[in-house]
């Protein structure tokens, strides 16, 4: 708040001395609470799985090894399913495939959403226009019931589900991306560069997409737990990820009969999803609060 | 203290006393200090004038003054007795029904502290009839009572309105009003003209100070423009970094300030550009007409000359179109019709039918530079891209052209790789005057580069721009709604009112008497740091009522 | 920010309610009114281009590679595939306005089954669970919400907003399977995975805990002749589902708004006013929230329709949703198209609504100028 322009200490002072970048992220991190803590080792924990999914799992993603519905313990940690397939082993590949989707569903939304969301502020006018309208339409309709018209119309495989989700998520991307940029291009620096005779990509990369950076990698992680929950919903219900591809949500769905002999192995895969969810939140809240929260909520 | 102890004796105990106030606000995750230790008395019926600059704590010093901290603001020492009650010590309850019954308060924004919910009347007789003071009739008989007295338009029927159909300066009146509804012993101005044009200003400020004295209401009145406060107070209240520089009654305060820093307060009026003779025509502008989209008309036939070397200001209200005017030249915003001629060479309209040289020679200057930085830009960056883009600078040649102009603007180089949020406002705008100096341009357009600034700020950036253009011969283009920049830097004046040029000429002739009529209204309306300039406006514009209309 | 000393027709404009102040608000309600035809009607066209998307011979691909060219034919002239795309679509569009949306793929020569009979009774139960849902899930959530914002920071907002967090970041289906978990532990825990691993005293505890629990049906199987009380009563678990996830999102966004709210000027000012902090929010904090908070709840009402998808699957209730996925699983195409314009219908009518409450509660639309 004040203003060190004082009468005694003319301009020409040099500035006192600054921290670096690594040591800020240090004290950054030393001060992150638990939570935070928490979701960012969860989040660590469960690329490794998927990363070295085959080096880990006992048994392969498909392999039948044992009796169907085999109890817990002994060569199957967490039993077996209704095939006979190992319960754990299949978790670990659920990880893989269902985090893997996720990842290229959304990075694949923000690079179509966020590019069109950011020309769309910067440009304005019919091309403004014509994206938002449509992008209303799509969102007129919620994106789970869509998604299921469109996997009805082009059949559950893995390319559709992707695109189809991607193209669905990049709606609300661009809503994001095209508010935050509107923000950013009526301020007075935007114009400068744009007067200066500055280029489009000079404009995005260097002007715009700095300053947008924070908001966009909150809604990356909302964005994920939304994607990855909606192909979890989409496979339980049979019509997402199809067999024999272990995935979280079909496992729960295969799997469920056995709760009413009060029986959990359906709950293990649901609970992997919901661990996941919870520790992206509760980065993403530890995260706003630092950028913004601390000054515009005061 | 000998005096201050007879004061007391003849006047009675103070309505308000201050002692040893601490305040500390979060931010940064730290509590920094924002008040430190504070003394400060008031007796009934007298004007307190706080003045200082941003982040001096003079609005969370009138805040505590009923009993409130800011959220994020904690009391950290200190007392503050309020008519013989200790209001830190009291319950929270206790405070609530002094506040708006007998403490008041009236805020810089009445647009936003009105509630757009809900009818003035029913907002200004809240207080008196939640708290059981007035019956309702009563109360809105006494609020009209008080437009009327406030000299609102309609006082009858004002009142039924919401907030949105009422005009800034009659807002600040209502809430005025709200103010005076339950005759409080002390009412806390806070900026209350700030947001004001100065013409609208006058009279917001003479009717408040009316109804003030007519009720001898104790006030703190609260600005950082020492020449409005001296129209209100009866003695004034220097404040800088939370701490007291000096306290005087007016009058003794304006005649013979004893602290250099309350002298600097009033530096940039301290300022004159003497008239430099005339030089070639540098910017042509003739029957320039332009607006936003294609009907709503903001700038209606305007031809203006700017000499080479020399300095052009145009001055005019908000709505005036000055600004516009500004985005035209610099090729934002295209015009409709007219020509523009720049060096003897037509000037096209638009920035993108503008080669990248001739965009170089023109620059401009913008009146936030908080906005006009990229905020993760360091200052390397901002100033080093004009040398590479427009000069083709690289390397060691490019970092010695940017320390060379970080000596013109009087900055070392230790700023080199700061970023703009780690400098303090005045700093920033230097950082905007080196990157448009980095062009080597022959016409900088300045939009209100000074308006954002406080005034010691102020001041230093307009030698700055002087001696710059001294030593580079550079064309300014000024446009400012401040008189006493025009006369601080100015060599030739142009008077915008509603899109129309009012007045023009050289400094000397238009300043000075006779006037147009748009013109004196606009001078008279400056306030001088005069304690007696609001009075003497007033009498002469009630002797001829033309004048103001 | 001109202030006019006497602006003309001062008086004119404080009337309260003239015709003419009523103009604004009648051509804003009836610009959003056009604004969600139009876009019910570009969402019904996608929904029936979508068919014409598909790659191939819709028929040929329906019957598969195998099947005769007469019956391929045959089929054709029965979904009248031989027609051209704009006049299909308008006897379907023209149907669906009549509450007609053809016959299902399900159907074959000679046994016809319209769609309509296979939505109608469905669409009563869907609408029968969202709205339990949303009876208990709407009032809770609003309180919640400005109880939270009021009591910002304390530990009861710290609970709520940790408990929230968990709440919407799991699937539903997880939830509806906990409380399934919990019912049916009543009399299986002892025999499940947990009371192996769990410690004697703990099972015990346990045990004692779920001997609370009423022993509330886990699937909600009704048909026509289920009476009402004892359709509530098989609707408790998959509505206490929807109403844990919607009330989390829902109390999270109406604390958002509300925080803002309070944070504004005319609060602040309220507060110097020396108004009392219940008068604060109820007088002048809350007015200025209803069109946000109006909006939130239509969002999440319009999210209870996806949410209802999913817990009627879980519970096996004989609902739209449940219809919808299997419709989608067989690819009956014009099953899913009647579902998908019923739940789109649904989404822009709420959001309607949510529009003509802000329009109503703006008072610079009420009272322009």
């Amino acid at each position: 708040m004040s203003d060190p322009d004082p009468l005694s200490v003319p301009p020409v002072a040099g500035p006192g001395p600054r921290r670096s970048r690594r040591a800020r992220i240090r004290a950054e991190l030393k001060r992150a609470p638990l939570s935070a803590w928490f979701g960012g080792l969860v989040i660590l924990a469960y690329v490794v799985l998927a990363v070295f999914a085959p080096l880990i799992a006992p048994w392969g993603e498909a392999t039948v090894a044992g009796q169907p519905h085999q109890a817990w313990g002994g060569d199957f940690l967490l039993g077996t399913d209704q095939l006979g397939r190992d319960v754990l082993s299949r978790l670990i590949y659920g990880a893989r495939n269902t985090l893997g989707i996720a990842v290229l569903t959304t990075c694949l939304a923000f690079l179509t959403g966020g590019l069109l969301g950011i020309l769309a502020a910067l440009y304005g006018g019919w091309f403004d226009q014509i994206c938002s309208r449509i992008v209303d339409v799509f969102m007129s309709i919620p994106s789970l019931i869509f998604a299921l018209l469109f996997l009805s119309v082009f059949g559950s495989s893995i390319p559709n589900l992707i695109i189809t989700l991607a193209a669905l998520d990049a709606t609300r991307v661009f809503r994001l991306a095209r508010a935050a940029a509107g923000t950013v291009v009526v301020l007075d620096y935007i114009q400068i560069a744009r007067v200066r005779g500055e280029s489009l990509l000079w404009l995005i990369r260097r002007e715009i997409l700095p300053n947008i950076l924070s908001p966009m990698i909150v809604e990356f992680g909302l964005r994920f737990c939304f994607v990855f929950l909606s192909i979890a919903a989409l496979s339980f219900l049979g019509v997402g990820i199809q067999p024999p591809t272990a995935d979280w949500g079909s496992m729960v769905r295969e799997n469920a009969a056995l709760i009413s002999y009060g029986n959990i192995t359906a709950l293990l895969p649901a609970a992997a999803i919901a661990l996941l969810t919870v520790a992206v939140n509760f980065v993403i809240d530890w995260y706003v609060y630092r950028t913004s929260g601390m000054r515009d909520e005061r | 203290m000998n005096a201050e102890n007879t004061d007391l004796r003849v006047r009675g105990a103070p309505l308000l006393q201050i002692r040893d106030l601490r305040i500390e606000g979060f931010s940064d995750d730290r509590w920094h200090p924002i008040v430190r230790g504070i003394d400060l008395e008031l007796h009934r019926g007298e004007v307190l004038g706080l003045i200082g600059e941003s982040g001096a704590g003079k609005s969370t010093l009138g805040l505590v003054a009923m009993g409130y901290a800011k959220p994020g603001c904690r009391i950290t020492g200190g007392s503050v007795t309020f008519d013989g009650q200790d209001l830190l010590a009291m319950k929270e309850d206790e405070r609530r029904l002094l506040r708006g019954a007998r403490i008041a308060y009236v805020a810089q924004s009445a647009s936003a502290s009105f509630n757009p919910a809900h009818r003035l009347l029913d907002q200004t007789i809240e207080t008196a009839v939640t708290h059981g003071l007035l019956g309702r009739k009563q109360a809105s008989l006494r609020a009209i009572g008080m437009f009327e007295k406030l000299r609102l338009p309609g006082a009858g029927a004002i009142g039924l309105r919401f907030p949105h159909q009422v005009s800034g300066g009659q807002l600040q009146r209502a809430m005025t009003a709200m103010a005076m509804e339950c005759r409080p012993d002390l009412i806390i101005f806070d900026e209350p003209t700030t947001a004001l044009d100065v013409t609208t200003q006058v009279e917001v400020l003479a009717s408040m100070r009316e109804v003030v004295r007519e009720f001898n209401t104790a006030a703190i009145y609260i600005s950082h423009d020492l020449a409005v406060v001296a129209q209100m107070a009866d003695r004034i209240m220097v404040l800088r970094h939370g701490k007291t520089v000096e306290e005087a009654p007016a009058r003794r305060m304006l005649a013979e300030p004893a602290e250099d820093y309350t002298r600097s307060l009033w530096s940039v009026r301290a300022l004159a550009q003497p008239e430099r003779s005339d030089t070639e025509i540098c910017l042509k502008i003739d029957n320039l007409v332009t607006g936003y989209g294609k009907s709503a008309k903001v700038i209606d036939d305007i031809s203006i000359e700017l000499q080479r070397g020399r300095t052009l200001a145009i001055v005019g209200e908000s709505g005036s179109g000055k600004s516009t005017l500004a985005q035209v030249i610099s090729g934002m915003l295209p015009a409709w019709s007219g020509k523009m001629t720049f060096e003897g060479r037509p000037l096209p309209s638009g920035f993108r039918s503008r080669p990248r040289d001739l965009l170089r020679r023109i620059q401009m200057i913008y009146q936030s530079p908080d906005t006009a930085l990229n905020p993760r830009h360091s200052v390397a960056e901002t100033i080093g891209r004009p040398l590479e883009f427009y000069l083709g600078l690289k390397g060691a040649a490019k970092q010695r052209r940017i320390k060379e102009l970080l000596d013109m603007i009087e900055m070392g180089s230790g700023y080199l790789d700061r970023l703009p949020g780690e400098l303090s406002g005045g700093q920033k705008q230097r950082i905007c005057i080196a990157r448009a100096l980095a062009a080597k341009p022959e016409l900088v357009i300045c939009d209100e580069v000074t308006s954002a600034l406080d005034q010691l700020v102020q001041s230093g950036i307009l030698k700055l721009l002087s001696s710059l253009q001294a030593e580079l011969g550079i064309s300014y283009l000024f446009i400012t709604h401040d008189i006493a920049t025009v006369r601080a830097i100015a060599d030739h004046v142009v008077v915008m009112n509603q899109g129309k040029v009012v007045e023009q000429g050289p400094k000397s002739v238009v300043l000075e008497p006779p006037h147009q009529p748009y013109t004196d209204l606009l001078l008279s309306s400056v306030p001088e740091m005069d304690p007696d300039w609001l009075t003497r406006v007033l009498k002469s514009r009630r002797a001829t009522p033309d004048a103001a209309s | 920010m001109n202030d006019a000393t006497t602006p003309a027709g001062a008086g004119a404009n404080a009337a309260p309610a003239s015709a003419r102040n009523l103009r604004p608000l009648l051509r804003t309600g009836l610009q959003r009114l056009a604004l969600g035809f139009v876009t019910l009607f570009i969402v019904s066209i996608i929904i029936f281009l979508s068919i014409e998307a598909l790659p191939g011979d819709f028929a040929q691909s329906m019957l598969g590679r195998s099947a005769a060219a007469d019956t391929v034919e045959a089929y054709r002239l029965m979904l009248g595939l031989d027609r051209p795309v704009f006049e299909r679509y308008l006897s379907w569009a023209a149907g669906a306005v009549q509450g007609d949306f053809g016959m299902s793929l399900t159907s074959r020569p000679g046994s016809i089954r319209a769609v309509n009979d296979m939505i109608g009774p469905r669409l009563y139960n869907t609408f029968f669970l969202a709205a339990m849902t949303a009876l208990i899930a709407v009032p809770l959530a609003v309180l919640l919400g400005i109880l939270t914002a009021l009591y910002r920071g304390s530990w009861f907002d710290r609970l709520i907003n940790g408990s929230t967090l968990m709440a919407i970041s799991v699937p539903e289906f997880f939830i509806a399977y906990i409380l399934c978990y919990i019912v049916i532990s009543k009399d299986m825990f002892a025999f499940g995975q947990l009371a192996q691993i769990l410690p004697q005293w703990a099972n015990d505890g346990i045990i004692w805990l779920l001997s609370f629990v009423p022993k509330l049906p886990t699937l909600a199987v009704i048909n026509e002749s289920t009476s009402f009380g004892e359709r509530v009563w098989k609707l408790i678990l998959p509505a206490l589902t929807l109403t844990l996830v919607i009330t989390a999102h829902m109390m999270r966004m109406t604390r958002a708004v509300l925080i803002n709210v309070l944070a504004s000027s005319y609060v602040e000012m309220a507060r110097l006013k020396g108004l009392s902090k219940t008068r604060v929010v109820l007088c002048h904090a809350l007015p200025n929230a209803w069109a946000p908070i109006a909006t939130v709840i239509a969002f999440n009402l319009a999210y209870l329709i996806v949410g209802v998808v999913v817990v009627e699957v879980v519970f096996v209730y004989p609902g739209i949703g449940q219809l919808m996925v299997d419709a989608v699983r067989t690819r009956d195409i014009p099953v899913v198209q009647a579902c998908t314009l019923i739940f789109a219908a649904t989404y822009i009518i709420l959001n309607l609504i949510a529009d003509c409450v802000a329009i109503i509660t703006n008072p610079r639309l009420l009272y322009p100028r």
